[in-house]
């Protein structure tokens, strides 16, 4: 799966995203971010107190308020193209995601028996179509079972390794798209259209466009229209004030509204206010680039705020797989002789577990032998036998779950030694599936002893598991094991808890006593029977692979079907909010600096004294004003990169990260401004404007 | 409205309590405990009250020691009217009155050069300030002694005798009671008459 | 700068802290309804009862229409007793009606906790007015105040609940087993001091000089007469006597302070001597105000189970209080320059205090003044015991800034809490957002309509402020008012609208504010300055007390560390005061560059 990434100002997302600008001037648009609102209304103002200035005599040179008025419009066109940006990079990460979805392609029956079939594309599958799956097989839709029985890797979806057995009526009848059927054959008859599967939906959503404001956006525009409106009053209520100075010094002459529209718009918070929504929009599309797609803003700003996460043992605290890492040999059997049975079992059998055992049997020295030259024929696993294995001249091999051997054995007349059945129990207590190896040599049936599957856990999942403790996030193993199992692979992974002998009820009943607790539950999922958990919880990600009812019940799809991806959708969700918070504080922390700039070239003709307040010596009134208003514009282009990309993540307390960007957007907000607005007017001073 | 009847009830019962029952008990108290301060701190010479020794009150001869310019209307030191000049610092009121103050201190000792303490030239606060730093008590001896035929060292003595001095650095300022110090001063040697 | 200021400021703090956590676990007894001794217990069962209040508990919108209705009825009921003073008792000296606009602007200065004085109180209200009109007011907008912080502690403390507690049972027990005790344990203690408390006409004592001054000659219709060249006929008036003012000072002095209300009997307020007569009243009366906002400081983090909570706000308004009023003491230890250019000796010597002694008193020096005027500006009392009017310029831009931060360096009695609180949600918002997560405080999430609560609370304030101040600015009716010229007269109508809109009542006093315009304009500021927020902190306890209480982790963002507190104090800074640094560069701000006048 190859997907072009996209540099930040990628020319061809950019020249769009220009245009789309412009188009973005449309009030109906702009009404919708009240902020940037009153700087157009603010911009329309001060263009006709231009034209003013230009035919008659207007309230200041014409220059000056042309100036100004070409800056408060480029501060609009700033926050347009830094949302439109967002904008098409979400819409191209959309677009490279309908490219991957795979096409499969099914054997369409003309009835529902066995019998001739055409080959059609997946996608032209209807409801109720027929379908032939055999082995090997990829199950193109969802559907029901209507003949046959068939051992189906539901790996992809469930994470279990084993293979399940899916058989017409009865409980399990039900096949998901994107499984893969093993071995046998079923006839199958679709339950869903084209088109409506959940990665559709969701990619139709986000091309739409019509992003829909998430809780935590809300709440701080509020804050952000308070603030508007309180400096719209601070700057209305100067004109009064500077009439009364001006009657009281007899000096100088009223502040211009030009001056105080400039000062209006450099003192709203309109660096947050302009990439605000190129923030959230942003989010989305860092949810697509690792393969997520969200049904809302807000599950991603939930994800945030998760404090617990439900993860599935097997999958993604262990290996979807498990690994042959013992042979424990039968009474009066070298071990040697057991690996060498086992190889010789497994040689054919390409599931994972199989290929592991070939791969420990390598161990003793085991060559790996030509196949033909033994004159081998393989059992393949069979839904029927439950056991597969070789057949030899003189020798049958056979490996398979314990009851399932025991009766063959039964059924050759061989015996089943007691240290055999022992050593089966061990390995269950230990979290490991056994797996009996047995032949007939001769006629002589004969018990060779076990193998260990063990569960393996991922390489580096424990420090993830800390690295998630410091960020104030509890995680919480779900399996099907029973309590000693599941505890020695909790502990081995570095869980803070875990739920044994799980079942979709007992789930649903954690998910909801956390939450009673005032906490926020994220699960990833994917089987039918997950649907309630999922619904439940506040982050449910359901697994790309997993089931209609799964996709549907989650706010999220994982198309890579990876449970670890849960960390991911945490982390972009925390980067979301803290992108957020962090330009907000930029954003209020620079007006220290822009009242320094302003404040006395307004005032300088009225109260000369004022101009001490110039600490930034600007060259002059006008060049003070104009170098405000082109850093306020500025600051937003400046800052776009940061609101795409997010502000650096690091998993740390919250007191860590809390220290670390106040300084660097609360200290660095105030400072900043004082460096930036100083250069423009050495600019400006030195390119002989004033 | 259900509230109206709780409201209307408990406002009475609270007025009751803290605008009759409190006010009456506080000064029946007082009156038990404290009557002298309680009426005023009223300082009487031969039987009559002569002032309080908390209120200020206008001297303007050499021969008394002067307290805080007073602001009161229409008159300094106006009992019934309290209050400060409410002169902004950069007023040139201020600055004009305060030269007056100088000037009329100058003319009243012309002798003396010292800096004027700033307390005696800056009106008090409520008007009816009854106390002088103990710098303005030393600056204005001098004078005083003058004009009360006294030696200097009495008249300093006198304000040794009635200053207060701030208790453990932490309560008050140097400081001396313009009244009393009058009337010390009188019962001393009595202002000769102009 | 002097030792005699640290050391001061140090006690006073030291004095506080050790108050803090008895008196804070006194009213969380008091908050949460817990029995009385028997006695009282059963003296309050009956009273409620008796005034027909049910034992249910109330969601905010009850607890608001309850407190709104009882304040209505208290303003009412003080408007009709001022006017109707004359005919009635306790008038010794024959006061007549109080005129209807300046009743108007007393009953909601009292009732809104304001306590902003239009009016002289020795030249205008008897006695009975004085105390069961003006006293009453004392304690009940105190009572309602800490009613209010009541229910948003609740709010905070509680969880999955509409109920915030019953409005007259609050208001029963704040008024009887808080303020009651105290202000009657402290009124005697000031009678001792020389605070008097008496029920005599004034009293007239012959003053050892008779004061000589010129008045206008009138005629017989009281008229100025003029003379032929158009000018008023001055003639002198020999004044022999001096006639005191009394009245039932004590009672009334120690409300005003516990309460932080803030309202003089007399004028001059604590700069009279028959108020504040020495250091050691003075330095009770500071400690009286401080008192009962610092303790609830500490009952909030004890409600909420998290006293660190409680003592991190408490830090940061020591902080900023320290730091004020430390600038304050400096300005005015310097003195006033012009005053210094004529030769006058401002400096501080073991013999005299120094500094600007315009509208001090020599009992207080720089030191106390300062250090009372931060505190009754850090809080809402307003009371004075020096004229800020003649502060130098930066000196009177501290206890404005004080006001504008909102009132929440200590505060006023219950406002100061809920407004502290309200900023330290808004600075939990930011910096919540800054850690990635939905911002919570003390395991409440701030979500869209607190923010709504939260900004109108925040934002009605310098709203009053500035528009009020605009158009006093540019009408003739708000200028004609102001005693002193230039920026000086800006900073005066700042002052006054900052003052109500805050409900603290203190005044640069030489703006004359006893015109229809200023006590109908600063009345309307008073009443939404008080119960335009008062509501939406209602509302906003209802949105906390209904969430869920979500338990801290690690990712949660800590409320009691020193770098909340940095934030706690940026946000108050950014959000709070930078409102007001264009109208400080018009007021103080260029009157302290401004060059000495010209003589």
């Amino acid at each position: 799966m190859t997907r072009k990434t996209l540099t930040l100002f990628d020319r061809s997302l950019v020249r769009p995203a220009l245009l789309e600008s412009l188009r973005k001037l449309d009030p109906r648009v702009q009404w919708r971010n009240p902020v940037m609102f009153v700087v157009y209304i603010g911009s329309l103002f001060t263009s006709a107190l231009w034209v003013q200035a230009l035919v008659s005599r207007g309230e200041a040179p014409a220059w000056f308020i042309g100036a100004v008025t070409l800056w408060l419009w480029f501060t609009v066109l700033f926050a347009n193209f830094a949302e439109a940006l967002a904008e098409s990079r979400a819409r191209a990460q959309a677009a490279s995601l309908r490219g991957m979805k795979k096409t499969v392609t099914a054997k369409k029956l003309k009835e529902a028996r066995h019998g001739p079939w055409t080959v059609v594309p997946g996608d032209n599958l209807r409801r109720d179509d027929i379908v032939l799956i055999e082995a090997g097989d990829f199950v193109p839709c969802d559907g029901q079972v209507i003949e046959g029985v068939a051992s189906v890797d539901e790996s992809a979806i469930t994470g279990e390794s084993a293979p399940v057995i899916r058989e017409s009526g009865g409980d399990f009848s039900a096949v998901t798209g994107g499984t893969r059927v093993l071995s046998d054959w079923v006839i199958v008859r679709c339950t869903a259209d084209p088109g409506e599967s959940f990665l559709d939906r969701m990619i139709a959503l986000v091309e739409g466009a019509k992003r829909r404001k998430t809780p935590n956006e809300i709440a701080l525009t509020i804050l952000l229209v308070a603030l508007t409106l309180v400096f719209l009053l601070v700057t209305a209520t100067l004109l009064p004030f500077s009439v009364y100075s001006v009657n009281a010094a007899h000096a100088g002459l009223p502040v211009t509204l030009t001056v105080l529209v400039a000062l209006l718009v450099c003192l709203i918070p309109t660096t947050i206010g302009g990439l605000l929504s190129a923030i959230g929009v942003a989010g989305m599309g860092r949810m697509l680039l690792a393969n997520v797609v969200a049904t809302s803003g807000r599950a991603i700003e939930a994800a945030g705020d998760v404090d617990v996460l439900l993860l599935d043992k097997t999958g993604t605290i262990t290996l979807g797989n498990r690994q042959a890492t013992a042979f424990l040999p039968a009474p009066g059997v070298d071990e040697k002789d057991l690996a060498d049975a086992a190889q010789l079992a497994s040689l054919a059998d390409e599931t994972p577990e199989g290929r592991s055992i070939v791969v420990l049997a390598k161990r003793f020295a085991l060559r790996e032998r030509q196949v033909h030259e033994l004159e081998a024929s393989f059992v393949a696993f069979s839904a029927h036998t439950r056991m597969s294995g070789v057949d030899l001249p003189q020798r049958q091999i056979r490996k398979g779950a314990a009851d399932a051997m025991r009766a063959w054995m039964e059924s050759q007349s061989g015996s089943y030694p007691q240290a055999v059945v022992q050593a089966v129990d061990t390995i269950s207590r230990r979290g490991s599936t056994p797996l009996v190896v047995a032949e007939v040599y001769q006629g002589k049936p004969r018990v060779l002893g076990v193998i260990e599957l063990k569960d393996i856990v991922k390489g580096g999942i424990k420090e993830r598991f800390a690295q998630l403790r410091r960020m104030g996030i509890r995680t919480v193993m779900i399996t099907g094991d029973n309590r000693l199992t599941a505890a020695a692979i909790a502990a081995e992974a570095g869980v803070d808890d875990f739920l044994a002998e799980a079942t979709p009820e007992n789930k649903l009943e954690l998910i909801r006593k956390t939450q009673a607790e005032g906490r926020l539950v994220a699960m990833t999922g994917d089987g039918t029977n997950d649907a309630p958990a999922l619904a439940q919880a506040d982050v449910a990600v359901a697994m790309h692979s997993g089931t209609q009812a799964a996709k549907e019940a989650g706010n999220m799809v994982d198309l890579d079907s990876n449970p670890t991806k849960l960390i991911e959708v945490v982390e972009i969700g925390k980067q979301m909010l803290m992108t957020r918070g962090a330009l907000t504080t930029f954003s209020i922390a620079n007006d220290v600096a822009k009242y320094f700039a302003i404040l006395p070239a307004a005032f300088v003709a009225t109260y000369p004294q004022l101009g001490a307040l110039n600490i930034m010596h600007l060259t002059s009134p006008d060049s003070a004003i104009l170098s405000a208003v082109i850093f306020n514009a500025l600051i937003i282009v400046a800052l776009i990169p940061l609101a795409l990309k997010g502000v650096r993540y690091r998993a740390l307390g919250a007191d860590a990260v809390l220290a670390r960007n106040l300084l660097i957007y609360g200290l660095g907000g105030v400072a900043v401004p004082f460096i930036g607005i100083k250069l423009i007017d050495l600019l400006l001073t030195a390119m002989g404007w004033y | 409205m259900k509230h109206l009847r709780p409201a209307l009830s408990l406002f009475l019962l609270l007025t009751v309590l803290t605008g009759l029952i409190y006010p009456l008990a506080v000064t029946g108290l007082a009156q038990a405990l404290f009557p002298w301060r309680a009426n005023g701190s009223l300082l009487a010479v031969d039987g009559h009250a002569v002032g309080s020794a908390l209120i200020g009150q206008n001297f303007t001869t050499p021969g008394d020691f002067w307290g805080r310019p007073s602001a009161t209307s229409p008159y300094p030191d106006n009992a019934q009217a309290s209050g400060g000049s409410n002169l902004g610092p950069t007023n040139p009121a201020l600055i004009d009155a305060v030269q007056a103050r100088i000037a009329a201190l100058r003319a009243a000792d012309p002798d003396n050069h010292a800096p004027i303490p700033v307390d005696l030239v800056t009106a008090s606060g409520s008007g009816l300030d009854p106390q002088i730093s103990l710098a303005a008590a030393y600056y204005q001896a001098p004078r005083v002694a003058r004009a009360r035929h006294l030696p200097l060292a009495d008249v300093e003595a006198l304000i040794a005798r009635n200053a207060h001095w701030p208790w453990l650095h932490l309560f008050g300022t140097p400081r001396v009671n313009v009244l009393e110090l009058n009337l010390a001063l009188n019962a001393l040697r009595a202002k000769p008459i102009d | 700068m002097t030792t005699e200021f640290f050391v001061l400021l140090a006690v006073l703090l030291a004095a506080l802290l050790a108050t803090v956590r008895p008196l804070g676990r006194y009213f969380a007894w008091i908050m949460e309804g817990r029995p009385a001794w028997a006695p009282l217990a059963a003296v309050e069962t009956r009273l409620l009862r008796l005034c027909g209040v049910d034992d249910g508990e109330m969601d905010w919108r009850q607890y608001g229409y309850a407190l709104l209705i009882f304040s209505a009825i208290g303003t009412v009921a003080l408007y009709a007793l001022q006017r109707l003073q004359g005919w009635l008792p306790l008038d010794p000296q024959h006061f007549g009606a109080v005129s209807p606009d300046s009743s108007f602007n007393t009953a909601i200065s009292f009732v809104t906790n304001t306590n902003w004085q239009g009016y002289a109180g020795e030249s205008t209200m008897s006695y009975l007015t004085q105390m069961l009109g003006l006293a009453v007011q004392n304690f009940l907008s105190a009572a309602s105040g800490i009613a209010v912080a009541f229910v948003l502690i609740r709010g905070l403390a509680r969880h999955s609940t509409r109920l915030l507690g019953n409005f007259w049972k609050d208001l029963y027990r704040i008024t009887a087993y808080a303020l009651l005790p105290i202000s009657f344990v402290l009124a005697l203690v000031l009678v001792s001091q020389g605070v008097i408390q008496n029920f005599s006409a004034y009293q007239n004592v012959t003053t050892l000089e008779p004061t000589t001054y010129a008045a206008p000659k009138l005629d017989a219709a009281g008229q100025p007469v003029k003379g032929a060249d158009g000018q008023v006929v001055n003639q002198t008036v020999i004044v022999p006597q001096q006639t005191i003012a009394m009245g039932p000072v004590a009672s009334q002095e120690a409300i005003k302070e516990l309460g932080t209300n803030g309202g003089g009997f007399f004028n001059a307020n604590s700069a009279h001597p028959y108020e504040n007569p020495n250091a050691l009243t003075n330095f009770l009366e500071m400690l009286a105000v401080l008192l009962i906002p610092a303790a609830l400081v500490y009952t909030f983090g004890y409600a909420v189970g998290d006293t660190r909570q409680g003592w991190a706000l408490l830090a940061a308004m020591a902080l900023v209080f320290a730091v004020a009023v430390t600038l304050l003491a400096a300005a005015e230890h310097q003195g006033n320059p012009a005053i210094g250019a004529l030769g006058v000796d401002q400096a501080h010597t073991a013999l005299q205090s120094g500094g600007n002694m315009e509208g001090k008193e020599t009992r207080f020096g720089i030191a106390a003044s300062v250090l009372f005027d931060a505190v009754t500006t850090a809080t809402s009392c307003g009371a004075v015991n020096s004229m800020i009017d003649s502060y130098t310029p930066l000196g009177g831009m501290v206890p404005m800034a004080l006001i504008q931060l909102g009132e929440v360096i200590f505060g006023g009695v219950g406002s100061g809490l809920a407004g502290m609180l309200v900023f330290a949600l808004v600075a939990v918002f930011i910096g919540g957002l800054m850690v990635g997560r939905t911002p919570e405080y003390v395991g409440k999430k701030i979500e869209a309509f607190d923010m709504k609560m939260l900004s109108i609370a925040v934002l009605l304030m310098p709203i009053l402020v500035l528009v009020g101040t605009a158009l006093a600015a540019v009408l003739p009716a708000g200028v004609a008012g102001l005693a002193n010229p230039g920026a000086h007269g800006f900073s005066e109508m700042l002052y006054a609208f900052t003052s109500a809109a805050n409900n603290n009542g203190s005044a640069f006093a030489g703006l004359s504010a006893n015109t229809p315009f200023y006590n109908i304009l600063l009345g309307v500021a008073m009443l939404l300055g008080r119960f335009a927020v008062i509501v939406p902190i209602l509302a906003l306890a209802g949105s906390l007390a209904a969430k869920k209480r979500i338990p801290p982790g690690s990712g949660t963002m800590p409320t009691h560390g020193a770098l909340f507190i940095s934030l706690l104090i940026g946000t108050l800074f950014l959000v709070g005061a930078l409102n007001f640094f264009p109208a400080w560069a018009l007021g103080p701000i260029v009157e302290q560059l401004s060059p000495l006048p010209v003589h």
